[in-house]
């Protein structure tokens, strides 16, 4: 899919609005009218990236589906902090079960409103953990039947409701709390863990996209096309946590930036298997400005910076970018500063 | 309990629960004073009038610019932009056209013929304006606006002082000038011309004024002794360029020597070119990086082809023999002798050594202080002389006409205040909103549109204007370059990142924050492109 760069209108079509802009050129986080999903009052923590990228997918959906969506939902933080009995945050149709079972849970209720004859449409959600890990087998299962769901994953890169544990969507070297930073492999290990937008294409399906909480114009149209298509449809949502990656609240969008401008995070899409679009990088920057403002990544700097990690670190950023040819003649060399 | 299907506890919105008390810190809108504004001499509200123009509101634009400044169409042309020199865009890619953006709106004022503000309930007071330059074209705007009686007198038979005496037609037209002081005059003006004030009280006194502005300039070409024949022909380039603007040109020949290296030397070289001359060549005694006239002036000058003699002073000229001796800088940066004489052949020489002002209308009175060939003045440009103000270059400022417009401002509130028997205070300024203070990430990269220029040969024999003016089109888009620093553009962004809903967007361009639910994570803040927003600590 290709989309049509606004023409110049002072930002472009990098901020969420611009009273200079029509409005079918604007977010829908820019219309005051938005559904809200997710509303205040949640417990969220501080800069919460996660709070902030439920909101921004589904209110998308809500727009494309005309209101006509229901979300089940895994256990974790978005589950935990939004629904504190007796209060509840959601504004929209929304169900949780278990941690594990959210793949399932959002099939079974699409195949119901099917028998029933509406058309409602569904979207399971989950935290990494739930996605990657104990979700897995019932996400592979919903791909592989090509079920009526777009599942999202909002990946925060560990299972921080339960006190940051390294879920297998924690990249290496991060600190967390079961992988310390002693010993001569400081950190999660290298090697480990699973790229699930490469294995939701591996299984053929429809629609799989990346996006980041800091690019909501790229965010909401994945979303708009997601709820064009019909089957099984996946989105990996990049959701900054300053809990479990001891990072400045203010710096969440910050961080999903820098993650996609220096390739650590590839921000694409495919459609049955292949890439059809990237989203290229156009302030490239080393790794390290990425790291450094994170407290997981602190072992790697100080008094004897472990330049070698630092240096495989970059290794996977450039890996990506040669993967998916993030880097284009527009793209310059930035390093951002703090 | 009567509940509906499925549903077996009773629920309630979050919102009961107020997250605004997890707060340490609180965001709050603000306005930051932009650095364009800050360097503005004539205090522009630049990306006050920029956030008009940039939605396509010339007129209103416009209303924001003149508020300060009645002449943007003259400024347009003439000002050395110190505002785009600290402009945050320079660090981006290139600085904002402000200066291009000023003319494009001061050009369609012109054409539309929109009026300035009416001037304001008259007041009963009258006040004297001596000189018409545009120090004192702007304190006239400001006073007639106030409400006071302006009688504006100059020597000269007609008005706009060095913008018409000095200034060349080739970098401002005389329909342009005649135009905004014409509308400035549509206030209700008592015009005096041809007369010249020989003493400041008595002529005060005479008229009953509650009040004087002088801004009589800095007029006099200063001479140097060149020992030169009886037929060596030597003008001063302020004498030169005024018979020019009378339209009555002395005959110079086809060799011009200037010496000086201020605008003026390049404003006499340039008049030379098109008067005929086949040689304008420039003699300074220093080098180009402490010459005092601006790069643009030089730039345009050798593209027109006068030529430069760096480092090198006249020692005497005679006949048709022009003796120049070169010079070495030393150590202090200061040019010596070398004892290296050449020659040029040269039919006339003109001097463009720096002006003098003419202050005999204050010699009468030793309250009003000199220093230096101009008038000492208080912050509000009150001299020594209870209700006489002084102002343009015959004070102690950089002589140029935007600094000028800039005392013609702070000159009628200073009048407005002493008539009002009111003390004069500034307003405290804005925290400066610099680029530190902004996130650059959501600016469009977006090159500078230029200003076309007129063909070259087109330039040679006539005083058609060298700079011509943005399309509509251009100067829009170059509006759309300004990143509104400090202020608020409307773009959204607080609305769109907060994780909590905690801003509400009243409409377009008005947003507030929701501090029951805001729990200052600071990321509106961190995203704001312009800074526009702060935090401040909770008193807890
Ligand atoms: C079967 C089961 N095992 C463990 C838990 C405890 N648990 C609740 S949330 C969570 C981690 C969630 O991690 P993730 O899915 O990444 O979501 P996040 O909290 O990071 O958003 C765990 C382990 C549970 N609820 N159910
Ligand atoms: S970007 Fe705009 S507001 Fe900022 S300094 Fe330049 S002109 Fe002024
Ligand atoms: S983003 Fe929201 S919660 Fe964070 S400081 Fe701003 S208003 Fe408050
Ligand atoms: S983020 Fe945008 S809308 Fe909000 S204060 Fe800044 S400029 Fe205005
Ligand atoms: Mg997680």
């Amino acid at each position: 899919m290709t989309r049509v760069p606004i023409r110049f209108y002072q930002v472009g079509s990098f901020a969420v609005g611009n009273r200079l802009l029509e409005d079918e050129d604007r977010t829908v986080q820019s219309d005051p009218q938005r559904t809200n999903s997710i509303d205040s009052g949640h417990r969220a923590c501080q800069g919460c990236g996660e709070a902030l990228g439920a909101r921004y997918a589904l209110d998308a959906a809500m727009r494309a589906t005309n209101g006509q969506l229901a979300v089940v939902n895994a256990t974790g933080c978005l589950e935990v902090f939004s629904t504190p009995y007796p209060e509840t945050s959601w504004r929209i149709a929304w169900l949780h079960s278990l941690f594990g079972n959210a793949p399932a849970v959002a099939t079974g209720v699409a195949a119901a409103l099917r028998v029933k004859g509406r058309d409602v449409r569904v979207i399971g959600q989950a935290g990494d953990g739930g996605t990657v890990d104990i979700g897995f087998g019932a996400l592979s299962g919903m791909f592989e039947r090509n079920d009526d769901v777009l599942f999202i994953c909002y990946d925060n890169e560990g299972y921080m409701n339960t006190g940051v544990q390294r879920s297998a969507a924690t990249p290496p070297a991060a600190r967390t709390a079961t992988t310390d930073a002693v010993g001569p492999e400081p950190g999660n290990v290298f090697g480990q863990g699973k790229d699930l937008p490469r294995i939701a294409m591996a299984h053929d399906v429809g629609y799989v996209a990346t996006a980041t909480v800091a690019d909501l114009h790229d965010l909401e149209a994945k979303v708009e096309r997601a709820m064009s298509l019909r089957g099984a449809r996946y989105l990996h949502i990049l959701v900054p946590c300053p809990l479990g990656w001891g990072s400045a609240s203010s710096d969440t969008i910050n961080l999903a930036r820098l993650a996609a401008e220096s390739g650590i995070f590839p921000v694409f899409e495919a459609e049955h298997g292949v890439v059809t679009s990237v989203t290229p990088i156009r302030r490239r920057v080393r790794v390290e400005e990425y790291l450094k403002r994170q407290k997981r990544y602190a072992h790697l700097f100080g008094t004897q910076p472990r330049l070698e990690v630092i240096a495989r670190l970059q290794a996977l950023a450039d890996a990506n970018i040669a993967r998916y040819g993030l880097v284009n003649d527009e793209t310059t060399n930035a390093t951002l500063e703090d | 309990m009567e509940t509906p299907f499925a549903i077996t506890l009773p629920v309630g919105t979050s919102r009961a629960n107020h997250t605004g008390s997890w707060r340490v810190e609180r965001p709050v809108y603000l306005h930051r004073l932009p650095p364009c504004n800050n360097a503005c001499p004539a205090g522009e509200n630049i990306q006050g009038w920029l956030y008009h123009a940039e939605a396509g509101e010339y007129e209103s634009a416009w209303r924001t610019l003149v508020e300060d400044n009645p002449l943007p169409a003259i400024m347009g042309r003439v000002c050395f932009h110190p505002c785009e020199s600290a402009c945050n865009r320079v660090q981006v890619d290139e600085a904002v056209g402000i200066n291009a953006v000023e003319r494009f709106l001061g050009d369609v004022a012109l054409e539309k013929g929109w009026a300035l503000p009416g001037p304001g309930p008259e007041t009963g007071r009258r006040v004297l304006v001596v000189g018409s330059g545009p120090a004192g074209l702007s304190a006239t705007y400001h006073l007639r606006r106030a409400g006071h009686a302006v009688t504006l007198v100059d020597g000269a038979a007609q008005l706009g002082g060095m913008m018409r005496y000095g200034i060349p037609a080739y970098r401002l037209p005389r329909v342009v000038l005649d135009g905004e002081i014409e509308r400035i005059l549509a206030l209700g003006v008592q015009v005096r011309l041809d007369h010249r004030v020989e003493d400041v009280a008595a002529e005060r006194e005479a008229g009953a004024y509650d009040a004087v502005f002088m801004a009589v300039g800095a007029q006099i070409g200063r001479r140097v002794s060149v020992p030169a024949g009886d037929s060596a022909r030597i003008v001063d380039a302020v004498n030169f360029l005024h018979a020019v603007a009378d339209e009555d040109p002395p005959l110079l020949g086809r060799r011009v020597v200037v010496y000086g290296g201020g605008d003026t030397a390049f404003d006499a070289a340039r008049t030379a070119k098109r008067l005929g001359a086949s040689d304008a060549v420039i003699v300074y005694r220093r080098n180009r990086e402490k010459m005092p006239a601006h790069g643009e002036e030089f730039e345009q000058a050798l593209g027109e082809g006068v030529t430069m003699r760096w480092l090198s002073t006249i020692s005497s000229f005679e006949g048709e023999r022009l003796v120049v001796e070169k010079m070495a800088l030393n150590e202090g940066g200061f040019p010596e002798p070398t004892g290296e004489f050449e020659e040029l052949d040269a039919d006339a020489l003109v001097l463009a050594l720096g002006q003098d002002t003419d202050l005999s209308l204050v010699a009468e009175h030793p309250e009003i202080s000199v220093e230096g060939g101009v008038v000492s003045v208080a912050d509000n440009l009150m001299t020594g002389l209870a209700g006489v103000f002084a102002g343009g270059d015959a004070t102690p400022a950089d002589r140029t006409a935007t600094v000028a417009v800039g005392h013609g401002k702070r000159a009628a509130r200073g009048i407005d205040d002493y008539l009002a028997g009111r003390e004069s205070v500034t307003a405290p300024k804005h925290e400066l909103a610099d680029f530190s203070k902004l996130n650059t990430w959501y600016y469009a990269d977006a090159p500078r549109q230029r200003r076309p220029e007129l063909e070259r040969v087109r330039r040679q024999g006539t005083f058609d204007e060298v700079i011509l003016g943005l399309t509509e089109q251009n100067a829009l888009f170059e509006a759309r370059r300004c990143m509104s620093c400090g202020n608020c553009f409307g773009c959204d962004n607080c609305f769109g990142v907060c994780p909590d809903n905690a801003v509400m967007k009243i409409a377009d361009g008005e947003y507030e924050f929701n501090y029951d639910f805001c729990k200052g994570c600071g990321i509106c803040v961190a995203e704001c492109p312009c800074g526009a927003i702060e935090m401040v600590p909770e008193r807890i």
